[in-house]
């Protein structure tokens, strides 16, 4: 079956980790759904690569975080933050390829 | 000592609390009332530009209702990161606001001024030594990086402000703070557990915007006890939740399981989050490990030149579908305009709102173009001067552009204003953000008093 992220999630989110790293916040509204999610590996470094168009390298950590229904995807932000040429200096607006995202759970 | 309570009015000094959430918290009996001051957040252009990123009236109500309160009380009042920043001119911003209240409203304490500016020399000095190690995803530093630095600050740890709170401050204004220290540095001096001391200073320090619904302008309460943390949001209208505090616990955090600051990091793997009535939240769990030897964090920006903006719209679709060869155009009419004349060395942009604007870091994203643009144009050269030259140029010609298949000859750009083109003054980007060695977590955090 496929599911709209957006129907699943109750946070999703992205924002500076310090000045170098950007991390996105995926927060769950169902246990059930979050270890749906979790145990199928949805959330892998090749799909968020693919999603944000960067090469995996740029991927610091993805972690499943339990207590909160959540999943965490860190990367090295690809200008930092105030940098020339940025345009997000908190971090706050770069999710929104988050909310367009479809998943397929068998 | 069985409990140690801690009032956090509000997430960044100079956000505000409403005086009802205040007085409950009050009611129950404090034993210091913390603060976090700053945040690198807003940029690297504060610290470079020695300002504060929070307005002073604000700081100084929010100053002014926490002084006396605690002075009443009889407990310390503790500012970290003081200015937004924390170097020498931020720290100044505070205490020159913490004098005006002690003057205006005649009150009688000791306070303690911990500075977190680093000389440059010592700096370099540590960088020969081989002391200091780039926070990745950051760069190596040299020598030469250090000079270029305008302000490098370090974060201190819990270290200082015990000193101080030994010394009998009754208010400690401190330069570059880890941001959980100033809540944790009274706990961990009475011996309670460091883990805990520390997670509930990383939630505290950002106050209700932990509970549900969240706020940056609204207390928290916590209560730290042997084996856990107890949260409690001082309006009624907010709640703590597992999910609020635990999802508070991945906010702005590389990884959520381990917490790394000055001296250690706290491990969040055992961690345990139970509701414990309506609004309350128990933590219990989070451990302290130390590192082997103690790092701090700097921080520095160094000035990059001079900004000079021009906003302006379009809504012409055959304009729009060739947005992307125009600005290239015009970018190369303006370098070459200016090549004989010596204006050779500027940072010339088009931010295109509308199409990629926002996530313009992310070039190869897909994108899709609405039927208006705003566009911003962007000139960074080393004086204002040239920044207004080449921002003036560049939007004079794309105004009356010629590009193909152009049919309205009238003018390419729609400005919101007159006049059209902006002074952003002095431009910094960060270019310190490494991990030092140090032997001694308190000596570099020199201490003043001031009693008024």
């Amino acid at each position: 079956m496929e599911y709209n992220l957006t129907d699943v999630a109750s946070v999703i989110r992205s924002k500076n980790s310090g000045p170098y790293e950007l991390t996105f916040d995926i927060i769950f509204k169902e246990v059930e759904m979050y270890r749906k999610v979790k145990s199928a590996q949805v959330f892998n470094a090749q799909m968020f690569a693919h999603l944000y168009h960067i090469p995996e390298s740029q991927i610091i950590s993805l972690v499943h975080f339990d207590p909160a229904k959540a999943v965490k995807i860190t990367i090295v932000r690809p200008i930092p933050s105030g940098a020339l040429g940025e345009t997000d200096v908190y971090g706050a607006q770069q999710h929104a390829p988050l909310m367009k995202m479809k998943f397929t759970l068998s | 000592m069985n409990e140690l309570r801690i009032l956090s009015p509000t997430a960044i000094l100079g956000y505000g609390f409403p005086m009802e959430s205040f007085a409950e918290g009050m009611k129950r009996k404090p034993h210091v009332i913390a603060v976090d001051a700053g945040s690198t957040d807003p940029g690297p252009y504060y610290l470079g530009a020695g300002k504060s990123f929070t307005d002073r009236n604000s700081v100084k109500r929010d100053l002014e209702i926490m002084i006396p309160a605690a002075l009443e009380a009889g407990i310390p009042v503790i500012v970290g990161t003081a200015g937004g920043s924390g170097a020498r001119p931020h720290v100044e911003f505070a205490v020159d606001i913490v004098k005006e209240i002690a003057r205006e409203k005649q009150l009688s304490f000791k306070m303690a001024v911990i500075q977190s500016e680093f000389d440059k020399e010592f700096v370099k000095e540590n960088v020969a030594k081989g002391n200091i190690s780039p926070l990745f995803p950051a760069p190596e530093i040299t020598e030469a990086d250090v000079d270029e630095s305008v302000h490098i600050v370090a974060q201190m740890g819990e270290e200082p402000f015990i000193e101080a709170l030994e010394n009998g401050a009754e208010v400690i204004l401190a330069g570059r703070s880890y941001d959980p220290s100033v809540f944790a540095a009274l706990a961990i001096k009475y011996g309670f557990d460091k883990g805990l001391a520390i997670h509930l200073g990383k939630i505290l320090e950002c106050a209700a915007i932990a509970a549900l619904p969240g706020s940056g302008s609204d207390c928290m309460f916590g209560y730290l006890h042997q084996d856990n943390f107890v949260l409690e949001p001082l309006s009624p209208l907010r709640k703590c939740t597992t999910l609020s505090v635990a999802a508070h616990t991945l906010y702005e955090k590389t990884n959520p399981y381990v917490l790394p600051g000055p001296g250690g990091a706290i491990n969040l793997h055992e961690s345990k989050f139970e509701q414990i009535d309506d609004n309350k939240v128990r933590v219990s769990g989070s451990r302290f490990v130390p590192t082997e030897e103690y790092f701090v964090k700097l921080e520095g920006v160094r000035r990059v030149g001079y900004r000079t903006i021009s906003c302006a719209g379009v809504k012409d679709p055959i304009m729009i579908s060739k947005i992307d060869s125009i600005t290239q155009s015009v970018k190369d009419r303006v370098k070459n305009n200016f090549e004989t004349y010596g204006i050779t060395d500027f940072f010339l942009d088009f931010k295109i709102y509308g199409r990629n604007g926002v996530m313009g870091m992310f070039p190869d994203a897909p994108q899709s173009a609405g039927d208006e643009l705003l566009i911003i144009i962007e000139a960074v050269a080393d004086t204002q001067e040239q920044a207004d030259t080449i921002c003036g140029f560049a939007r004079s010609t794309m105004l009356h552009f010629g590009y193909e298949g152009r049919i309205a000859t009238a003018g390419n750009l729609a400005f919101p204003f007159s006049p059209s083109d902006c002074k952003m003054g002095e431009v910094y980007e960060f270019n310190v953000y490494h991990l030092m060695k140090v032997e001694d977590p308190k000596k570099l955090f020199p201490i003043e008093y001031v009693q008024f």
